[in-house]
């Protein structure tokens, strides 16, 4: 996307667990996951429903805190990462356009007083534009379609203009073409040297656009390169790691880190 | 007796000319605070709002008579004390925040009318429940105009982060704004608003001046600063109708400020273009594209 305007090179920031343990209720959903994501990576985490992806992206945000390791952040302020929910609670009934509701994403720039410049609402124009949204400025957002709501949500994330991108699921319930355009989005953000993390089910789309993959299973069951990561044995072991959540399972003892 | 006469008490009584003013004033303020409540589906917080603060609003009146400034001061830590409770109430056990908020305000509102019957009379509390356009003197005037300049600057400052708060929680969290201080300072100008209604309208009433007119708003537009704008207008009309209803037929003021708002709002349900009755009755044309 092209954001000359507004954009220097913003230069990715870094994200790495540190044998981070998170979970609800003293029940870990990731348990002592250690994992780094270089400054302008680009990095697929997959893994089974469970699996704890969810959860890792959250304690990135800071929405979960670890209940014991660490989660590091170099580059920017937490508050400056742009993240996307799974199932974002938006409510759509609120009547706002299209418009109002991506420039949502100059915050950081705005904030909750600040007044709009004739460049922000070309910054506005210019993020719907990119996802395909031309003269969809004054739309309600209750009349989008699914595909469409998740193109505005991209713009959003666009003028956030983040070193650093969380991705939950981003393409579920979305048709081909869309998934297509917004994944060209998405490696334009990374060549731009933001830094992507996303987590994905489709892993014929993680072999063909992620350089870097995570395969968690409560635990980190493999972390490189995708083809070193995504093989066989690797899946299966996956697949073996989840367990049911147990009610009465022993406390951990292992050794605190530090 | 013809509208223009009608009209003329405004300018031939003074009393009724400051209940016009305050009421004018409060509708003002008390719409957009509707608006927003009517959006975040909090129409009936609100109305337990109203309730909730009819305790501390009877201590004031107990300690220091039909003094304003006790009045408020009562009503206010009712109010804050009854949403913090109803807050902790749903963080700490599995309880709904609707639920805990109904418990608390039925019995804060029976504490409330044990609390004036121990003292009063019953006229004491059908005034305080039901408010009386004598009531407004000029303190009381001073005070809604104090009330609506906070409300007023309130929302120039919180309108961003409120409509964000409202559309998208989750993000106005990850990107750093305080969901939580700016749902409170909402609360806040509402129990205000409701103590400044409630010498008009009584606890029980002032509610309706900020969600009816905001319900109504809504069959008219899709757009949130069209529809507060109609919504402080709809109060306004209301406001007129009533006074001069109440008047022309000795009608307790608030009451007929709320029939006559109650009034637009059917005609708004009825005849309005964003999903009103008539226009889903009308013959279904469709565009091309």
């Amino acid at each position: 996307m092209d954001f000359k305007t507004n954009t220097q090179p913003t230069g990715g920031a870094a994200l790495a667990f540190l044998n981070a343990t998170i979970g609800y209720d003293r029940h870990p959903a990731l348990h002592h996951v250690s994992a780094s994501f270089p400054a302008g990576s680009m990095t697929a985490v997959v893994g089974p429903n469970g699996a704890g992806k969810s959860t890792l992206l959250k304690a990135a945000i800071g929405h979960i805190r670890p209940i014991e390791g660490d989660v590091w952040i170099s580059g920017c302020r937490r508050t400056e990462i742009a993240y996307l929910p799974q199932l974002a609670e938006i409510d759509r009934n609120f009547p706002l356009p299209v418009f109002d509701f991506v420039a949502m994403g100059l915050w950081r720039r705005r904030g909750a007083f600040g007044g709009f410049r004739r460049d922000d609402d070309e910054d506005v124009a210019r993020a719907l534009a990119g996802v395909g949204l031309i003269g969809f400025e004054q739309r309600p957002l209750d009349t989008l379609s699914g595909g469409q709501l998740q193109r505005v949500l991209f713009a959003r994330l666009a003028l956030q203009d983040a070193p650093l991108i969380l991705l939950d699921e981003p393409f579920t319930a979305v048709d081909d073409r869309t998934v297509g355009d917004l994944m060209d989005i998405v490696t334009g953000w990374n060549a731009e040297g933001r830094t992507v993390v996303a987590v994905l089910h489709d892993l014929d789309l993680v072999r063909r656009s992620f350089p870097r993959t995570l395969l968690l299973a409560r635990r980190v069951v493999a972390e490189g390169s995708t083809d070193s990561v995504l093989t066989a044995e690797h899946l299966a072991a996956a697949r073996h790691y989840i367990e049911a959540w147990d009610e009465a399972a022993p406390y951990c003892e292992a050794e605190p880190a530090r | 007796m013809t509208f223009p006469d009608l009209l003329s008490v405004f300018t031939d009584f003074a009393f009724m000319r400051r209940a016009l003013a305050g009421c004018l004033v409060l509708s003002v303020a008390a719409a957009p605070i509707g608006v927003f409540l009517m959006l975040r589906r909090l129409s009936l917080t609100g109305d337990a709002m109203a309730h909730a603060i009819l305790p501390g609003v009877a201590a004031g009146y107990l300690l220091a008579g039909l003094n304003l400034w006790a009045m408020t001061a009562g009503g206010l830590v009712a109010g804050l004390a009854i949403a913090l409770m109803a807050s902790a109430v749903t963080r700490l056990t599995p309880l709904k925040e609707d639920t805990s908020l109904a418990t608390l305000y039925l019995v804060s509102l029976a504490l409330g009318v044990i609390l004036i019957s121990a003292r009063g009379s019953a006229v004491d509390v059908m005034h305080l429940l039901f408010g009386s356009v004598l009531a407004i003197d000029d303190t009381a005037l001073v005070f809604i105009g104090i009330v609506a300049s906070i409300t007023v600057v309130a929302f120039a400052i919180l309108w961003r982060p409120l409509v964000m708060e409202c559309i998208d929680p989750g993000f106005l969290k990850a990107v750093g704004g305080r969901g939580a201080v700016i749902h409170v300072a909402f609360m806040l100008v509402m129990v205000l608003n409701l103590i400044a209604g409630f010498q008009a309208l009584g606890t029980l009433l002032s509610v309706g001046l900020m969600m009816l007119p905001a319900a109504s708003a809504r069959f008219w537009t899709r757009r949130l600063g069209t529809m507060t704008a109609l919504a402080m207008f709809l109060a306004v009309v209301a406001s007129v109708i009533g006074l001069t209803a109440s008047f022309a037929a000795n009608l307790p003021s608030g009451p007929a400020i709320i029939v006559a708002a109650g009034v637009l709002y059917a005609l708004s349900v009825t005849f309005g273009p964003m999903g009103g009755l008539m226009a889903r009755f009308r013959p279904a044309r469709h565009r091309t594209g």
